[in-house]
Formats: C-alpha cells, structure tokens, sequence
C-alpha cells in the first residue's frame, strides 16, 4: 500500500485554479519528483499536504487512512517534514532553536543544552554538520537548508518533502543533498522532490510525475523518462533544451572595474583587487562556487556596498562615488539574487512592481501623478513578453509562484533597455521553458549591443551564454577566459583556486 | 558643597528616581511582551488609565486596595483586548488601534469618573498600597533610603522584571512568543497557534500596563484624577524602544527616564526648567533607533497582522 496517496485533490485561490484533479502516491523508500512549469501548482500541492491550505476537495491519505489537516501541527503528527521553498526558518534565532521550537520536548523551561544536543546528534547521524548555536541569519542558504531538513526529522518526520531544495545550492552541496535523500531511502523514508532540473530527477528520483496547468498529467519511472519527452510534457510543446548563442560583436567598454576591493558586514574582506572590463554586445560570465565573493562584487558595482578600495567605470564616469539611484538613472540594470527580499514589493501589485524603477519617469507619471493607464498597459505588454502566470497586471506579487516573481523582476530591469544588464542567478528556481525564454532576452540584449554581466553558480547556464567567463575564488578573480575555450574541468580547477593555464590575464 | 554635589549625594533622589521608573517600567514591560509577539501596542497609556480608574473604584467600594490593585490589573488586560481582537483576528491597523484605545480610555475615565462621584472627586477614604519596609537592607545606608521604604508595586515591579526576562529569554513560551513575533509563518508550519501566542501577549501586556496605572492612582496617591498618566504611556513607550525590546533593557531606561524626573524635580527649586527634561526620554529615543548606541531594532513582524492557513 502506498504510504501516502493523493485522490483528485482541487484548490482554488480567486479566480486561479492552483490545483485540480491532482492525483499522486508515494510507495515505502521511493524518491519521488513532481516535476512542472512555474506556477504548475506544486507549491500549493505541498501546502495541502503540510496542512498550510485545507484542499477544496479531494482527499489525502496516508498508509489508507484519510487525513483532514486542520493546521501544520496535525500534519506534522502525521508524519509529514517539509522544507518549503522558501525557507521557513527564523532568522533572529539560533539553529537549535529554530529546530526544536514548537516542539520543545520539555514541559515550560527551554533547555538550551538538550536542543543543542540533538541537533548535533541527528546532523551527525545524517553527514550534515551543523553548529547549533549560530544564529540562523549569519548562515548561508545552503547551510539554512540542512537546518531545515534537521528540523524536520526532528519532528520525526515519516515522510520528506523537498521543494525546490537545489535551487539555491551550489553543485557540491546538491551532491551532499542526494546522499541524505539516499540514506532516508534506505531507512524506508520516502521523499517527494521537486525540481526543475531534469539531469538532477534522472539522478535522484525513482518515479517522476509531472504537473501541468494545476494537474497531474503523468506518473512514470524515471527509466522510462528522457529529458526531452519530459521537457514537451511539463511545458505542453517542444522545448529548446540549449540556446543557440551566436558569437559577440563586441564594441567599446562599458563598464570597468578596477582593482576592486569590498569587506562584508564582518568588516572581512571578501573581494580582493578584482579588475575587468564588459564590453557592449557581449555576456561576462562570472563563475565560483557560492560565497566566493561574487554577491559583495556585485553589490559593490551597483552601489549598495562601499568600497574598500579600487574604482568603478560605468561608460568612461567615474561612478564609484554615486549612488544606487544614480547609477540605475546612468543606466544600469540589476536582477539580484534574493528576490523575496531585494526584488519586489510583495503586498505591491504585479503592474507595481513592474513600474518600481521607472515611477517619477514619463509616461508612468506626469508632473508628480501617477499614470494608472499606461502602468497597466506595460505592465499588460511585459506580462506577455515574459510569459507571466497568472496573467493578471492587479494580482498581488505575494500570490505569485516562486519562479514568476523572477520573472517579474526580469521583465521590469529588461524593460528599461540599461546599457549594463548584471544579473544574479536569473533562472533560479525557473522551469525548463522559462529559462529558454529568458535566456533568449539576455541574447536579444547582447545583439542590441547591450552588455550582461551574470553571474551564476550554473556552469552550463555560463558556459551557454558568455562570451568571456571570470572564475572567483576567495575574492580574487583567477582566470578570465574566452568562453570557446573553456571546458566543465578547465573551469571546475579554476573554481578550486587554481591559475589556470589558458587563461589570459585579465 | 555645590548645588549639584547637593543633590546628587542625596539617596532621596535614588528613592525617587525608583518611584518615578515604576510605573514606566511596567508600561514597558507590558509593552515589550505585546511587541515581542508580533502585536504593535502604543496604547500604554489608555490601559494605564482604564487600570488607574478601576484600581480607586474597587479599592473605595471594597475598602481593600487590594482588590483594587487586582481590578486594575484585569481592567488593563480586558481593554488591551480590545487591541488584540481586531488586531490579531481582523488584521486591522495596530497603530490606529492603539491610538483609538488611548482616545477611548481617556474619554471613559473622565466620564466615569463625573457620573460616579461627581464634582467632590473619588472619595478620600480610598485606602493605599502600602509601602514596606525591607528589614535589613533598610539599616543599611545610603542603600536603605533608597531600597529599603518604597511602596509594593516597587518591588513588584522588580519583581516582574526579573520574571520577565526568565519567561521570555528561558522558557519554550517565551521562544515561541518570540518567534511568532519575528516570523509567524515559520512558527505557524510548526505547528504554533500564531493567534493564541498573540492573544497572550498582548493580555498579558495589558495586565501589567493596567498595574502600572494602578500604581499611580492607589500606590503614588489614593486618587483618580483626569488625564492623571499626564504621557507615561508614551515615556513607557520610549523605553521598551530604548530597551530594545527586554524586560531588563526596559527597565534600565525606564530608571534614566526616572532619574532624569526626579532630578528635575530637585533642580526645579534652583530654577532649571522641567521642561527641558520632560523632552529627555524622546530624545534618547530618536538616538536609540538612529542606532548611535547600538541599534534598537523591533521584532521583525512586529505591527505585521498574520492570516493564518486558508
Ligand atoms: N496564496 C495565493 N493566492 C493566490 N494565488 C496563489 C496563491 N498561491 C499560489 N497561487 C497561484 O497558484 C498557482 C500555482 O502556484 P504554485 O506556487 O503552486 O506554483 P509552483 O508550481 O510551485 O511554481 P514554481 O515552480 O514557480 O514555484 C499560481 O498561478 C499562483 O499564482
Ligand atoms: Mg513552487
């Protein structure tokens, strides 16, 4: 009997079907992945299941026995772990107290120490070390996410649930990730995993089902799975899986950065006398392991970090003393990597958020007032352009799913045609059709003969879309190649700090 | 000796300043357990009014100040519902609310305060808490002026600070309070009731808002006056902000807010202007949040009403 079996379960928020006829079983020990377009409807599955939404109708059964969720606390009873994602970890607080809050295990007095304890034993027990007593926002999200899955298994969870767990992991961590998926496997865990990244679900998962427009469409082994096939049947057409890049006709230098050197909050310094130059019409890749200093770099050319040293270059100004505003007004456009926080107003509307930068500027706003029809009608064009589900300019950012709130931050910087595009991680968390979308508008860019800096933890999405590639390690910029010659293994050394042959100087 | 000297030696001042931080530190303490959960409440000096009025009236119908000091005390914790309803279970607006329960008490007292007794005022023989007398720390000088002879609620007050502290900083109540204050989602996906945590906070809260009012009209006095919390609430405000949010940070601000009274008061009689230090405690407020001394930053979902699963 199957541990956990969803019958047609429906949900519906407003006008939205988010959910309809869903229908999926997870067997003892299986992985499982649900795989769909942003705005399939998996979030909102995982939610019923972790009791955060009641279901419309349907029913959810677990080992036969049908369950009605009134809160998290009675799925959490149940059995069911799950790392939402978006994490649901308290920033403010340590990790062991993050992992054992609600469930304390004691009758009125917190016991620091006992907290403590057991996170360390069951990290230990799962191969992911942890320290109990750091405070939870000093963590990077890779580090957050073993929190996560700690505190889960904490609660003795039965059953695993991971949304979108890679999204934000580097390579080796996703690779750390599996082993634990392995190891619950093995002690009869099942887990369900969701992911857009179909080399990813071929590797870990045991069965796949695929979701579209809020429905199951299809359950199938993953032997039976290729990439392709799997593409066509969560998008509903043929899919590109690689974006044929045309080589740059590379002009003047847009921006240059020179001998850069930027400290954290912890007064660390964490880029270290980095120098290049992006030039218009082309993609500067810049590759490295997460943490390696490419988040203080970019915040630094946009003007959110102060410099410790060196200078900044945007079209021949000198733009190291200007400030965010500025440097948007000059003309540079940034995607940065946490869109919850930095990149939206979440209560805004979508058509709000879209105009954010651009508010004071004609047509949005005249002589101080603001411009209703022309924000909806963009805000309708752009809505089109990117693909944006549920198409609604008045929806709030907040009711959107993950990967379409990146899109809206896409299509409002891409929007304003910068002469400088630096986008952070811009596919995180997108569907296969939507990162072939949004790969072709950081192309169109280019061949405007705009320029891109991206950064990505990607090694494909780099290797797939630049013209010239920077490898970061430990702050310093180590190898600037030319992205025809770079190689996974040339990159990946470089990655590990290695000075890489073939690289020119940069 | 010199003026200052003079004044400054002498332990009345320190005796003082503990009396006039009391009731500035309970507001902020009560304050500070509203806030910790999520719930804005910038109504102290309603609830302290509503508990200063309930307090003389039970304790002149009951001849107890006793039952006085218990009806003010839950008089605070059902006007502070008031708050938590709507705020909690209508997501309105918490600072509006609270200045409409500011405006409400203020209005309710004085008008109960004509139809019940009248012109003559509440009733002289409305008995007082009383002071004690600590045994030894009382012989001791210096120290006994200032420790050793002050009203009960003094010590209750240090009392509740402590207790306070222990409860929100050691106990699984306290941690989930403080989570649900700073990320209600996260603790409602473990499985805490965002809205009974809430709920508790803000009562919670009230009651110790209404016992500072109590202290004022049957601790200070034996009397109910209009207006007579004359802006502690807002003082008691600015301290569990200058506190950063603990009951100990609370109550240190609540001492230099006090002190800074009780030295005006001193010096009033050498002709320095009161006024001057009655803008103190706002003062050292805008400097808190400005982060000058370190920055005083709120529970993050502070203000924040939470819907809970749909
Ligand atoms: N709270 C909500 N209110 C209104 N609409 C919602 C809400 N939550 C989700 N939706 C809508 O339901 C649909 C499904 O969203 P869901 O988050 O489940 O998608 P998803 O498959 O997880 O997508 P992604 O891969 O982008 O995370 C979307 O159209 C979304 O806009
Ligand atoms: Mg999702």
């Amino acid at each position: 009997m199957a541990i956990l079996e969803i019958r047609n379960l429906r949900k519906v928020f407003g006008s939205v079907i988010a959910n309809d006829e869903v229908n999926l079983s997870l067997e003892a020990g299986e992985t499982h992945a649900i795989l769909g377009e942003n705005g399939a409807g998996k979030s909102t599955l995982i939610k019923m299941i972790s009791g955060l939404y009641k279901p419309d109708a349907g029913q959810i059964l677990l080992n036969g026995v049908e369950q009605h969720f009134a809160n998290p606390r009675d799925a959490i009873l149940a059995g069911i772990g799950v790392v939402h994602q978006h994490f649901m970890l308290i920033p403010a607080l340590s990790v062991a107290e993050n992992v054992v809050l609600g469930s304390e295990g004691s009758r009125f007095l917190f016991r620091k120490k006992d907290a403590i304890e057991k996170v360390l034993r069951i990290s230990k027990e799962l191969g992911l070390p942890l320290d109990p007593a750091i405070k939870v926002q000093d963590l990077p999200v890779g580090m957050q996410q073993r929190v996560e899955i700690v505190k889960a298994l904490y609660r003795n969870a039965r059953i695993l649930i991971l949304d979108e767990p890679t999204a934000v992991l580097t390579p080796q961590e996703t690779e750390e990730l599996f082993a634990v998926v392995r190891r619950l496997n093995q002690d009869q865990i099942p887990v369900i995993f969701i992911s857009h990244k179909l080399d990813e679900v071929r590797e870990i998962a045991d069965r796949i089902t695929v979701m579209r427009a809020g429905k199951s469409v299809n359950t199938m082994p993953v032997a039976d799975a290729t990439a392709k096939e799997l593409a066509q049947l969560m998008v509903g057409r043929e899919v590109v899986l690689e974006t044929i890049k045309t080589p740059a006709q590379t002009g003047n230098v847009v921006l240059s950065v020179e001998g850069l050197s930027v400290r954290d909050d912890r007064k660390m310094t964490r880029v270290k006398n980095v120098s290049f130059d992006v030039r218009t019409g082309e993609i500067f890749g810049i590759a490295g392991v997460d943490g390696n200093g490419q988040t203080e770099l970019v915040e630094a050319i946009v003007g959110l970090r102060k410099l410790e040293g060196g200078k900044i270059l945007f079209l021949d100004k000198d733009i190291t003393a200007e400030s965010v505003s500025g440097r948007i007004h000059r003309g540079i456009g940034y995607v940065p990597q946490d869109r919850q926080r930095d990149g939206l107003v979440l209560p805004f509307t979508v058509a709000d958020n879209l105009i954010l930068r651009s508010v004071g500027n004609q047509p949005f706003s005249k002589s101080g007032w603001l411009q209703k029809k022309s924000t909806r009608a963009s805000a309708e064009k752009l809505i089109k352009e990117f693909d944006i589900r549920p198409p609604l300019a008045d929806a709030q950012a907040v009711s959107l799913s993950g990967g379409n709130q990146q899109k809206v931050i896409l299509a409002r910087e891409m929007s304003r045609e910068p002469q400088l595009l630096i986008a952070v991680q811009p596919t995180r968390g997108l569907d296969v059709g939507a990162i072939e979308g949004i790969h072709r508008h950081l192309l169109s860019l280019c061949e405007q003969g705009k320029a891109v800096l991206l950064v990505s933890l990607e090694l494909e999405e780099i290797m797939q879309l630049s013209d010239r590639i920077g490898v970061m390690h430990a702050g310093e910029l180590v190898t600037v190649m030319d992205a025809k010659k770079a190689t996974r293994e040339t990159l990946g050394l470089a990655m590990t700090g290695e000075r890489v042959e073939e690289g020119v100087a940069p | 000796m010199s003026v200052l000297g003079l004044v400054f030696s002498n332990p009345e001042l320190y005796g003082s300043t503990l009396a006039m931080a009391t009731p500035l530190a309970l507001g902020a303490l009560g304050g500070t357990f509203s806030e910790r959960t999520g719930v804005v409440n910038i109504a102290m000096e309603g609830i302290m009014l509503v508990g200063a009025f309930f307090g003389v009236m039970a304790a002149a119908s009951s001849h107890s100040a006793w039952v006085g000091l218990l009806a003010g005390v839950v008089a605070g914790g059902l006007i502070s519902l008031a708050l938590a309803w709507p705020a909690v279970r209508l997501q309105s607006d918490q600072v509006i609310l609270g200045m409409a329960i500011n405006l409400f008490a203020a209005g309710l007292t004085a008008f109960l305060l004509n139809t019940v007794y009248g012109f003559g005022g509440t009733p002289i023989s409305t008995p007082q808490l009383p002071q004690l007398t600590i045994p030894i720390l009382n012989n001791i000088p210096f120290l006994g002026a200032v420790l050793g002879q002050q009203n009960v609620v003094v010590y209750l007050m240090i009392l509740l600070v402590i207790i306070g502290h222990f409860f929100l900083f050691h106990t699984n109540l306290g941690l989930r309070m403080r989570a649900v204050g700073e990320h209600p989602e996260a603790a409602d996906t473990v499985g805490i009731n965002v809205v009974r945590i809430r709920y508790f906070g803000v009562l919670i809260g009230g009651m110790m808002s209404g016992l500072a009012g109590v202290y004022l009209s049957i601790g200070m006095l034996n009397s109910f006056e209009v207006n007579m919390t004359d802006g502690r609430g807002y003082i008691a405000l600015a301290a569990m902000i200058f506190g950063k949010w603990t009951p100990f940070g609370s109550l240190g601000a609540a001492l230099l807010f006090g002190f800074a009274t009780a030295v005006s008061f001193s010096l009033q009689n050498y002709g320095v202007s009161a006024n001057l230090i009655g803008i103190l405690p706002y003062a050292l407020t805008i400097v808190a949040l400005t982060g000058v001394i370190g920055r005083s930053k709120a529970p993050a979902a502070d203000g924040l009403p939470y819907e809970p699963s749909k």
